[in-house]
């Protein structure tokens, strides 16, 4: 019975005409930071004027600043427009299925915290198909930072109502106007136990990046609304928070108490077009962490056994 | 108490010293009354006295009580299926006593709570009936009113004296179950045995003692098969899990929940089963091998990232602890009516491995070689255990720890290039790079559930659509050509074949041995390789005129169950029927035997 038909046998690490030899490690000394180039793959395939343009171009901007190399690049999506996103960055990414894109990031969160995963998917991903792990993801508080290109409807399925299309909007699953009461994503965020909360849009690129760099920082679930339109299939939806269409861009108030939490959810509640910046932020420790706490704790009580001795423990016990 | 000889050897004259080779106790009460605790007692005392042991338990899905037995089948030989008839019962109340009797056998004993039972004139000649006041006994002994608490430990101590077992041996078994901070807990434990092991029996006569088992390489170990396809796991170097309760898979989570943490992983509850799956996707993108694993409903609710992982070629491991379905069905039976969904379930063409262990010990070995092929093969895979398999309990070796246990931590230095879906790859199977490791070419790859290119890109030609699906199903065409050709127990050809899978194994052999006693030539195969199906067994098939695939599931609209179904479709070979049940019990080697039988001489293979 002992005897394994498939023990374990070293892989080789790529395939075919390739050579799998490593490579001579490059000090982060030699390195320079990488360039826009260098960074983008396919050219992205969303309509000319789509507000996603600009967080991927924000995106960049953050890889380059940050100096975060290649290989350290972790971009996770589920589907959707929007979440077409790691097809367009050169670097390891994951286009995962519809709506569950938070619990794929956190096996690589939790397994891997040499890397700080980011997560780009849309207002059906998170809050419709996905809501679920939305919640449960910012109560768990996994390390990682989530942008939401919300724009309040289906665009890769052509004009459905989204969970974020406010009430009256046309779409071909509401042909007399959207009837359903839509999300306030803030809202369920910090209700959801989220311990970083900002809100931004496409049109202010020197704000998304600020909120980008904010949430990276965060230790922790951090998570961006960013207004993202689809000049498609609902033009016009942001115009209000927009300065160059006439609309007005206001900051979060300066005296807001960002660890307030009460105090985010009313803001979030703030008329449309509302206000932008970061709504909430109170470190609480990570789920990463406590489960290393807990590693800590066992590893201490085995120190100096090796796998096989730990497991023949557990064996004597069972004899 | 099968192979009976009668040896009188007993000094003091008074009991008869009977010479057994194996015995079967069926303990029945009520599912609180700790009766899976006598049955886990004397199956680990099995273990240690290099014994074989098997044991069946029935629980009921109710929340707290409700009718439960557990049998043991402890053997100095071979004990394959945990026995059809019991030579004792025990039987706490009323219901035990006229629920079980009939799976007796005539002449055996009943051993009954005369505090709870009333015996039935009918069947006293029948079976030899011994009653003892087990609750007003216990409780005379440690007191109080003690409300059912400690008769089942006196009951061991009744079974310890029937059966001649290792006094000692237990009392160091119960300091280890019962030795905890309080120490009156063990005190009364002790007190319990040793009021039950000294009770006089006065009306049966005979003790029996079991032969001296031959003596084995290596110490046993004692477990249920969901621990030892937990344990499985981690000497196969799994570090990361991620799971939601449902029964009977619950038991496997929470072990690795316990134990990962001392080998640095993590085991993660999820909000769903659809999260469960997704998180061990992403930590097996991650770079080493990841566990989930269901039962029931929540297989189906991971189809959907299955038919990723099988798109994106990712290693995963999926545990599936089968119970009876569909839908909520019947959580705490037993049923192989999975196979189907593991095999076939999701959308589109997507290929992916099925292994089915056969008991509580291949459990063990399964775990690591479903890890392996993941690994080697770049594929989900299916572990199809079930509800009997988990809830078992048996005695095997001790695993050579040392050898078995692998380190399958990710390799992140760097690569010149990498491309990880080659169409030119030698062995034409895919090979990940997990993130963060660098690639000097710098192009880097995208998982991913869309039809791709090489590099992981999205596309949409048909062309490379054609290749790819040709390349995941190819490398299972690989596998099954490096799969053993399964051994035929009993003769290579004859009259009547049995094919079985997983679970069916003990049982099926027990019937060949039954058939071939009586002169029969019949012979039997079972698959733990259920998808792809290694080769070999046209051939196999030849050599007899009966194929009959026995499973616990549906025959279906045509007559065949879900693998002979498979098996059909493959071979295009009418001789293979199928017999199949669903009463939510494992086989008995009784109902193997009539079903063939009865099916050969031409009546429709009806249960």
């Amino acid at each position: 019975m002992s005897e394994l038909k498939f023990p374990f046998t070293p892989l080789p690490r790529t395939g075919g005409t390739i050579t799998s030899d490593p490579v001579p490690p490059l000090a982060d000394s030699d390195r320079k930071p990488l360039t826009k180039k260098e960074i983008s793959a396919d050219h992205p395939t969303w309509c000319p004027g789509c507000g996603d343009f600009s967080v991927l171009a924000l995106y960049f901007k953050l890889i380059e600043r940050r100096k975060m190399w290649h290989e350290k690049v972790t971009t996770v999506a589920g589907i959707g427009c929007s979440s077409r996103f790691p097809y367009f960055v050169q670097a390891h990414g994951a286009h995962f299925i519809h709506g569950r894109a938070l619990p794929f990031a956190s096996g690589v969160s939790l397994s891997r915290p040499d890397l700080h995963v980011f997560v780009f998917g849309g207002d059906g991903d998170a809050f419709s198909i996905g809501g679920n792990h939305f919640s449960h993801t910012a109560r768990k508080n996994i390390k990682m930072t989530y942008v939401v290109m919300d724009n309040f409807v289906y665009g890769l399925t052509k004009k459905q109502t989204s969970p974020t299309s406010p009430i009256g909007f046309k779409s071909k699953t509401d042909i007399w106007g959207s009837l359903d009461r839509p999300i306030n994503p803030l809202k369920q965020a910090i209700a959801a136990g989220a311990t970083f909360v900002a809100r931004t849009t496409h049109t202010n690129p020197n704000h998304v990046l600020e909120m980008m760099e904010a949430a990276m920082d965060h230790d922790g679930f951090s998570y961006i609304e960013c207004l993202s339109e689809c000049v498609e299939f609902y033009p016009g939806a942001f115009d209000a928070s927009n300065p160059r269409k006439g609309g007005k861009f206001d900051l979060v108030p300066k005296e807001h108490d960002v660890t307030d939490e009460y105090g985010a959810y009313r803001l979030a509640d703030t008329a449309w077009p509302g206000c932008f910046g970061i709504f909430y932020r109170n470190p609480r420790p990570t789920k990463n962490a406590n489960e290393a706490k807990i590693i800590e704790e066992h590893r201490s009580k085995v120190s100096g056994l090796a796998d096989w001795e730990i497991l023949q423990k557990s064996f004597a016990r069972m004899k | 108490m099968s192979a009976v000889a009668e040896e009188p050897s007993s000094a003091d004259g008074q009991s008869k010293l009977t010479k057994i080779n194996e015995a079967v106790i069926r303990i029945a009460g009520n599912s609180q009354d700790g009766i899976q605790a006598i049955g886990g007692f004397l199956a680990r005392l099995a273990g240690r006295s290099e014994q074989e042991v098997m044991t069946f338990m029935t629980i009921p899905s109710t929340i707290s009580g409700g009718p439960s037995i557990f049998q043991v089948r402890i053997g100095s030989g071979d004990v394959l299926s945990a026995g059809d008839e019991a030579d004792m019962l025990l039987a706490f109340y009323q219901h035990s006593y006229e629920g079980h009797i009939n799976s007796v056998k005539l002449g055996g004993i009943v051993l009954y709570d005369s505090d709870h039972v009333t015996p039935k004139p009918e069947w006293l000649e029948r079976y030899r009936h011994v009653g003892v006041a087990i609750s007003s006994k216990t409780v005379e002994a440690i007191g109080g009113t003690g409300r059912d608490k400690g008769k089942n430990i006196f009951a061991l101590g009744l079974l310890a004296r029937i059966y001649d077992l290792d006094v000692e041996k237990i009392t160091r078994l119960l300091g280890e179950r019962f030795g905890g901070k309080d120490a009156t807990i063990l005190q009364n434990a002790v007190t319990c045995f040793n009021a039950g092991h000294a009770h006089q029996l006065q009306d049966l006569l005979k003790t029996y003692q079991f032969r001296h088992a031959e003596v084995r390489g290596g110490q046993q170990v004692v477990m249920n098969g969901n621990e030892a396809l937990a344990f499985g796991l981690i000497a196969a170097g799994v570090r990361f899990g991620a799971g939601y309760p449902i029964t009977p898979w619950s038991d496997i989570m929470e072990l690795l929940r316990r134990e990962l943490p001392k080998y640095g992983g993590t085991f993660v509850q999820c909000e769903d089963e659809i999260a469960s799956i997704s998180m061990a996707i992403g930590a097996s993108w991650g770079g080493r091998v990841a566990v989930t694993g269901s039962s029931g409903p929540g297989i189906s609710l991971k189809t959907e990232a299955l038919g990723w992982a099988s798109m994106a070629e990712m290693p995963l491991v999926i545990v599936d602890v089968q119970r009876g379905g569909p839908s909520t069905g019947m959580p705490t039976n037993v049923e192989q009516s999975d196979l189907n969904i593991a095999c076939f379930g999701g959308h589109g063409d997507s290929p992916r491995v099925v292994l089915a262990p056969s008991g509580v010990e291949d459990c063990f070995y399964t775990a690591i070689e479903a890890v392996n092929i993941a690994r080697k093969y770049s594929t989900p895979v299916l572990i199809l255990t079930d509800q009997g398999i988990a809830s078992r309990i048996e005695a095997f070796v001790e695993p050579d720890l040392r050898k078995v246990c692998q380190d399958i931590s990710p390799d992140l230095s760097p690569v010149p290039d990498h491309k990880p879906y080659d169409l030119a790859a030698p062995d034409g199977v895919t090979r990940h790079l997990a993130p963060g490791t660098r690639i000097a070419s710098g192009k880097y790859p995208v998982v991913t559930g869309l039809e791709h290119d090489e590099l992981g890109h999205p596309t949409g030609s048909p062309r490379l659509h054609v290749a790819m699906t040709a390349k995941r199903r190819n490398k299972l065409r690989k596998l099954s050509a490096d799969l053993p050709v399964p051994a035929v127990y009993g003769p290579a050809a004859g009259q009547i074949l049995l094919v079985g899978w997983g679970s069916t194994y003990g049982p099926m052999r027990e019937a060949v041995d039954k058939f071939r006693s009586l002169g029969d030539a019949v012979a039997c195969i079972n698959l733990k390789y259920v998808n792809p199906l290694p080769g070999g067994l046209d051939e196999i098939f030849k050599g007899f005129r009966h194929v009959f695939v026995v499973e616990l599931n549906d025959e279906g609209v045509y007559g065949y169950g879900q693998f002979g179904a498979v098996l059909r479709a493959r071979y295009c070979d009418p001789k293979i029927r199928g017999i199949t049940k669903v009463d939510g019990l494992t086989w008995k080697v009784k109902e193997i035997v009539d079903r063939v039988r009865a099916a050969v001489a031409g009546a429709p293979v009806k249960a």
